[in-house]
This record gives structure tokens, sequence and C-alpha cells, in this order.
């Protein structure tokens, strides 16, 4: 069911991953992804499952949900396994017809494999323990500092949470209008490319004129909360620098040292 | 006291095409009444009878094209009084889905004091407050979408309790809602209005309006009928004419009236029928 | 045409810890023509039995048999059950997404590999069936249509599949008093003209009464009555258990009734009623 996509998400929870800055969880996760990068060797690989490992057993977050999150990625991960394991030119280990498999591509599909899903749950992590709304506060903290630039920091805020907030509608929505076109004798499975892309027009259209209107009543409310009326924003959890947010960033530091060293020295 | 003041109130849609041909639409033609502080005022009417759009005059969402809308003594077309006015005057629409900005539950009722820059502590206290008073504080920490219309509609409203206005403006509350989402939504706008909320409520169920201190019947931009529901359930024909109802007890009045039995024309509910059937 | 459901079993989510059992061995009998009510609160079922009806949805176990034919068994064509049973969801203008009215109509019967001909003539007769103004609308943007008229076309779209049951989910749902009105008037005269079964969904007790010769009553995934709108609106203990109301005749006859008054007649609406009353004042 649509419904069940996990990816984006926010499990509610007590834990000490979930109290930690929202700056820091951000800041971890995107220096976790240039980890991923970083290292090159199973050795290295294998501590950044283990850290990420460590995190969501802290977390308290079923394993269950957390796995979910990989499903609507599965076809792109497959993708990217199927590209290097063919693509990557070296010694030939199996080959048939025009394809053929390398000892160097296989070793780059399961990096790559490996890769992305570390780099989908460990993102997943972050938006599992961290309350929509300290996501997008926390994005907001960290792009401030460009606002001279002209970066709209705020407003790039506004529009991640009040997309986290209808996600879930949408797809509903989604759901509900298939469902009226396939009662109306509409076929989504049959045909070549082209007729299965003409058969989305029924439902692509609604649900875009679906949007607008809920665009539309949302800036309303909004408006009618006094959204845009110049005064200075405050926030009911604002977000403070605890004692476990220093924890949080000496570990961080450790896993980033342990990561580079093990890439110089092995 | 004059809560609500409207003057000559006139509101043109004005649209124009891609030929650049305009289109004015009266929406609102030449209102003039006034709502008390602390009442409980329904206004009814048809699609397009202007319901919505005198709503939203209401809290300066639109302005008046001509006339003028006195909000607690300020006029809405002053651009300074925008903001003091919607501040003061909350609204809840009709669509539940479509008014919760945030995917927590109390992240949403804590938006609008976030925007009015209120101290941190303080917006804790009232959302847990508003929450309370809507019966949804075990629900504060869910996701919206997982909830009932009459749930979610009791999120908006918590969502203008935080807010601390003086007047909550209800456009079509319950228009969408299940018959116990519309019972639960009814039972808090009664008790937001017993604290003293100036309460306008604008609905298409008769029963609804039976509940409301003050009636006004709109049709085509203009009043037809304003006064208290005996007043202007009384005028059952006129009511008919305009394609609205009456509520059941008042029907059944008026039937036993055609039999010859004179039923008062002060009975509005259910109950008071039966009470005076059976004395 | 008749629609029979046997011990129809239907699972939410199955497997997972959130499931639930959102039908729960279901069994009735639908015959040509018949005008049947479905009431019960929200999350009752009604919605998920609707969906079975014509296929939307897979039943976990039980029968269902359209027009003889068993549709749960292998490669039955959902199109022609489709075509036999039209459904109308809640709130259905949210499916228009045509150019114009004759063409969003026209979307069901094309879809049916209908000639042009019996296309156009579909189309022209349901916009007139839904009570709608043909030449004026025909070449109009759907979008332009006020609330009630844009349902009707999304009605006029199913009907112009021509079904021999037609669901109609909640179609007043939203509505002001007059269109609400008129759509109940639009719903009798379908049942007239196209002398079809129609099986209407509604919270308001008022209309149920009124216009189904029979009810079915859902609660908690089971159903909880079958049976006449006199039969159904006297066991008011058991509707009130469930969170249903009495259609206002009915709850203001009970309490007479309670009171002392010796009213004899199950009166389902006001006029009744105020026969009843008049004819003990005598």
């Amino acid at each position: 069911m649509i419904r069940d996509i996990t990816l984006g998400q926010y499990y509610p929870g007590n834990s000490w991953v979930h109290k930690l800055d929202p700056r820091l969880k951000i800041i971890a996760t995107l220096l976790y992804i240039v980890a991923l990068f970083v290292v090159h060797d199973f050795i290295g690989f294998a501590i950044a499952f283990l850290a990420l490992a460590v995190v969501i057993a802290i977390s308290r977050v079923p394993l269950k949900f957390i796995l979910k999150g990989l499903k609507p990625v599965f076809i792109i991960i497959v993708f990217t396994l199927m590209v290097n394991l063919f693509m990557v030119k070296g010694d030939i280990l199996v080959q048939f017809w025009i394809f053929h498999i390398t000892r160097q591509g296989l070793r780059m599909a399961a990096f790559m494999g490996i890769r992305l899903v570390l780099l989908i749950i460990g993102s997943s992590v972050l938006t599992l323990t961290t309350r929509p709304i300290g996501l997008t506060d926390g994005i907001e903290a960290l792009l401030s500092p460009f606002k001279k630039i002209g970066v709209p920091a705020h407003e790039l805020a506004m529009m991640m949470t009040i997309a986290l907030r209808f996600i879930p509608t949408l797809l509903e929505e989604t759901d509900k209008i298939i469902k009226a076109q396939q009662a109306r004798g509409a076929d989504f499975e049959s045909g070549n490319i082209l007729r299965r892309a003409k058969a989305l027009i029924p439902i692509l259209v609604p649900l875009f004129i679906s949007a607008f209107r809920i665009a539309q009543d949302l800036a309303m409310a909004m408006e009618a909360r006094c959204y845009g009326s110049g005064i200075k924003r405050t926030r009911m959890n604002a977000m403070k620098f605890a004692k476990r947010d220093l924890v949080g960033g000496i570990l961080l530091v450790a896993f980033l040292a342990i990561i580079v060293l093990e890439r110089v020295l092995i | 006291m004059n809560y609500f003041e409207a003057k000559n109130l006139v509101f043109d849609y004005v649209k124009s095409d891609e030929n650049g041909l305009v289109t004015t639409n009266r929406a609102l033609d030449g209102l003039n009444f006034v709502i008390e502080k602390g009442k409980f005022t329904a206004i009814i009417g048809q699609n397009g009878s202007g319901k919505s759009t005198l709503a939203k005059n209401m809290n300066a969402l639109l302005v008046p094209t001509e006339g003028t809308m006195l909000v607690d003594g300020m006029d809405t077309c002053d651009a300074e009084n925008t903001w003091k006015v919607r501040q003061r005057v909350a609204m809840v629409f009709q669509n539940p889905d479509n008014q919760i900005v945030s995917a927590i539950v109390e992240d949403d009722v804590a938006f609008g004091p976030e925007t009015l820059g209120i101290d941190p502590d303080e917006i804790r206290v009232r959302v847990d407050e508003a929450l309370m008073g809507v019966e949804m504080i075990d629900y504060k920490k869910k996701a919206p979408h997982l909830l009932s219309g009459g749930q979610k509609q009791r999120i908006a409203i918590a969502g203008a309790v935080a807010m601390q206005p003086e007047c909550i403006v209800f456009d079509e509350p319950t228009a969408m809602l299940d018959p116990k989402g519309r019972q639960e939504v009814l039972k808090v706008i009664g008790q937001l209005n017993a604290k003293g909320i100036t309460t306008v409520l604008i609905t298409h169920f008769m029963e609804e309006a039976a509940l409301a201190d003050k009636i006004i019947v709109l049709d085509g931009g203009r009043i037809q009928m304003e006064g208290t529901p005996v007043e202007v359930f009384r005028r059952a024909d006129e009511l008919k004419a305009l394609s609205l109802g009456v509520p059941p007890a008042v029907e059944l009045g008026l039937e036993l009236k055609e039999r010859g039995i004179d039923a008062p024309d002060d009975i509005m509910t259910i109950d008071e029928m039966v009470d005076y059937l059976c004395q | 045409m008749s629609i029979e459901v046997r011990n129809l079993t239907h699972v939410y989510s199955e497997g997972m810890p959130h499931e639930s059992l959102a039908l729960d061995d279901i069994s009735f009998r639908v015959e040509d023509g018949e005008f049947v009510g479905i009431i019960g609160h929200t999350g009752s079922g009604k919605s998920t039995l609707l969906q079975h009806l014509n296929g939307l949805l897979k039943p976990k176990s039980g029968s269902i048999i359209i027009d003889g034919t068993d549709i749960t068994s292998p490669g039955v064509s959902m199109r022609e059950i489709r075509c036999k049973v039209g459904l109308v969801f809640q709130y259905p203008e949210y499916q228009l997404f045509e150019e114009t009215v004759a063409k969003d109509v026209a979307f069901g019967p094309s879809n049916l590999g209908l000639s042009q001909e019996e296309i156009d003539a579909r189309v022209e007769e349901a916009i007139r069936l839904v009570g709608l103004d043909y030449e004026r609308l025909k070449d109009v943007s759907p979008f332009e249509l006020s609330g009630g008229q844009k349902r009707r076309v999304a009605i006029a779209g199913v009907i112009a599949m021509k079904p021999q049951a037609l669901i109609l989910d909640e179609p007043t749902a939203g509505l002001n008093p007059k269109a609400h009105a008129d759509i109940l008037d639009m719903v009798n005269t379908i049942h007239r003209t196209e002398s079809n079964i129609i099986l209407f969904v509604s919270h308001n007790m008022n209309d149920i009464a009124r216009m189904s010769d029979r009810i079915l009553v859902m609660d908690h995934g089971r159903l909880a009555m079958n049976g006449t709108p006199e039969e159904v609106f006297t066991r008011e203990e058991e509707l009130k258990q469930m969170g249903l109301a009495l259609p206002d005749a009915m709850e203001l006859t009970m309490r007479l009734r309670r009171k002392g008054m010796n009213i004899e007649q199950n009166c389902l609406e006001i006029s009744a009623l105020a026969d009843a009353i008049a004819q003990l004042r005598g």
C-alpha cells in the first residue's frame, strides 16, 4: 500500500539520538556521506557500517522500519549494481553474449551497493529520529549565515516543512484518483510505453489540481495565522546546544578520524 | 459592545482573462450589520451567497471594495491594522487537511504563536492548554494525516485558540465531517463561546444555526434576514424560497399547524418539541 | 442482474504489525432494481466493501457474484465487471481531468472500446440524465463549473458506462442544502430511468430512510443489520451503540413514545409524524 512508504518519515521516540541537536545531526549525516566516499576498502565500510549500527541501536528505531525505507529505492540500487557490474573494464571473470563481468566490476558494484545502502539508511536515520520541524529548523539555522549572499534560508525550510506535511496527503490522494479512474475502466498496466504514459494523464491532471487547491487553501490558512506579518518568529522548541551534543560531536570527530586514518594507513 | 461593524460593505472579485478583458463579480452587495462582542452568530446561505467572502472580510484576508468593515473599532482597509485584526480574529476553514501546516500536531498548534513572536515557554503552555481544550492532548506527538476529520478540525481549532484571539470565525468547519466529527467540533465551538470568545459560524446545517444567539441569512450577496433563531425560523416559507430548510423541530411545528394544532413558534430543538407535546 | 456477496472477508496490511480485519464474513444479496442504503460510521468498512463490488480490492476469502459470475475467480475480465458495476467515489469531482465536460464524460465509455457514435450518444444521454444542459455545457471546461455541477459531471462519467448497478459513496458530502436536494433528485431520476440497482452510502439518515428499499448497516467490518428502513430504524438501542443516529422523525417518534405518547406508526418522515399526532389529538 502506498501509505506504507517510510522514507522521510519521523519515528517518534525519546532516545539519545532523538534528543541530539538537529544541527549536529544534519552535519553528522553530511559528513557520514562524505566518509562513505572517502572509504575505499572493505575494512573502511565495516567501520562505517558498525558506526551506523551503533547509532541505530541507541535510537531504538525498529530495524524493520529502517529497512522498509530501502524498498522504494530498491530499483535504483539494483540499477547501480548492474551498471557497475557490467560496465567496468578489467580482468574478465565471466563472459556471456555481449556481457562480461570483471573482478574490478564486481568490486566496484559491491562498493557502490554498500555505499548506496549505507547512504540511504544513514539519511533515513536522520529523518526517522528528527522531528520534521527540527529538521527544517536545523537546515534554516545552518543556512542562515548564507542569507547575506541571498540564500532564502527560512523560505527553503518552510517549503520543506510543508512538503513533509503533505507528502502523505498527496499519496493518499493519488491512491484515490487511481482507483476512481480504474472504476471508469482506465487501464494502467497494458500497452507500450507511449500508451502507458498517456494513461497517466487522468491521474496527473487531477493530482496537480489537488496540489494547487491545497496550496491555495494552505496559503490562506497561514496568512490567517499571521504568517508574513514581519514579526520575528520564535520557536516553541528552541534549539539549544546541550552537553550530549558535545559528546555527540566528539564521537563524530573520532569516527571521521578513524575513517581518514584507515584510508591513509591501510 | 459592537465587535464587528459592517457599513455598506461591498466586495468585488475582479478577474482578467488572457485577452485582458476584465470581469467583475459582486460577491457582497452593500451589507450593514453589527456583531456584538462575546456573542455566537451563525451565517447561513447557499453556495455563492457570499458567506465565505464575508468570513474572509472579517479578518482582513480580503478587504472591502467599497464601504468599511470595522473589527473592534479598527478599519480593515487600513494596512496598519491588518496584523492586529488577524491576531484578534482567528479563522478555521472548511477542509481539515488543507490548513494544518506541520507534520506533528503540537508543532502545528505552535505555528500561530510562533509567527506572533511569543516567548517559547509561553508557547509551550498555550499549546498544551489549547490541545487540552479540544481534548486532543493525547495526540500531540502524532502526525495529522493519521487522524480523523473531526480530530484534524479540532487541531485546527487548537491552532486558532493558541493565538489567544478574541474572536474565531468558523467557515463551514463541519461540512466535510461525519456526524461524530460534527458533534465533536460543535461541542468545542460551544465551549469556546461559553469562555467568552466571540463566535461566528458559517454553516449550511440549520440545526447548527439554531444554536446561535443570532442568525444572518445571506443570498446573492445581500442580507435577506437577520435575527434570533426564533425570529428567522418563524419565516420558514421565505427560507424555503431561498432553498434553505428549517430544523426538524420547527418543521414538525409547521406541519402540525397545517393540521390545526398550534405549537408555539419559539420551539427550536427536538427536546423542546417533545416537552411541549407531552406536557 | 443481481449482486450476491458470500462470506466476504478482507484484511488490511496483512502480515504487518498494524494488520486489521476490515471486512468480517459478510453475506447479503441485492436483487435487480433495488435501492439499497448503506450506513455505518467512518471506518466501519463501508468503503472497503464497495471497492470489492467492482474488483478494485480483492477479498481474502469469500465470493462476490455479479450477474451470475463470481468475480473472485481467476480470469474474469475486470473491464466487464467495471462496466456492470459503476462506482462513484466520495468527492468524485476531484477525478475530473479533461478539457471539456463532454470529453471527460467520454473517458469511461471510450475505455470500453465502443464506437465513436455510441460514445457520443452515451455522453449526451448521461449529461442530460444528471440534469445538466448538454448543449450549453458540453464544450465548457469542467473546472469552470460550480461544485454541485462538477459532481454531476463526474457522476455522468460513470453513468455513461451504463452500469447495471450504480454505487454512490456519500454523493451529497460537503454540499449546500440546494445542491444536496438536487443530487438526491438526480439519483432518483437515474434509478427510475435506468431501473438499475443503486447502492447509496450516506451519513444522512433522513435521506437513507426516505430513499432506500432496504438498508445495510455496517459496524466494525461486520454486517450488523439488513432490513427495511422501518425494521432497521426501530432498533434504536443497537444503532446508538454503533454511534449511529435515527432519522429526525423517528427520533421524535421514539422520544414521544418514551414520554408516554401513544404513537403506533413508525414515522420515518416528519409529515407522517404530524399525521399521527393529529390523529391522536383527533
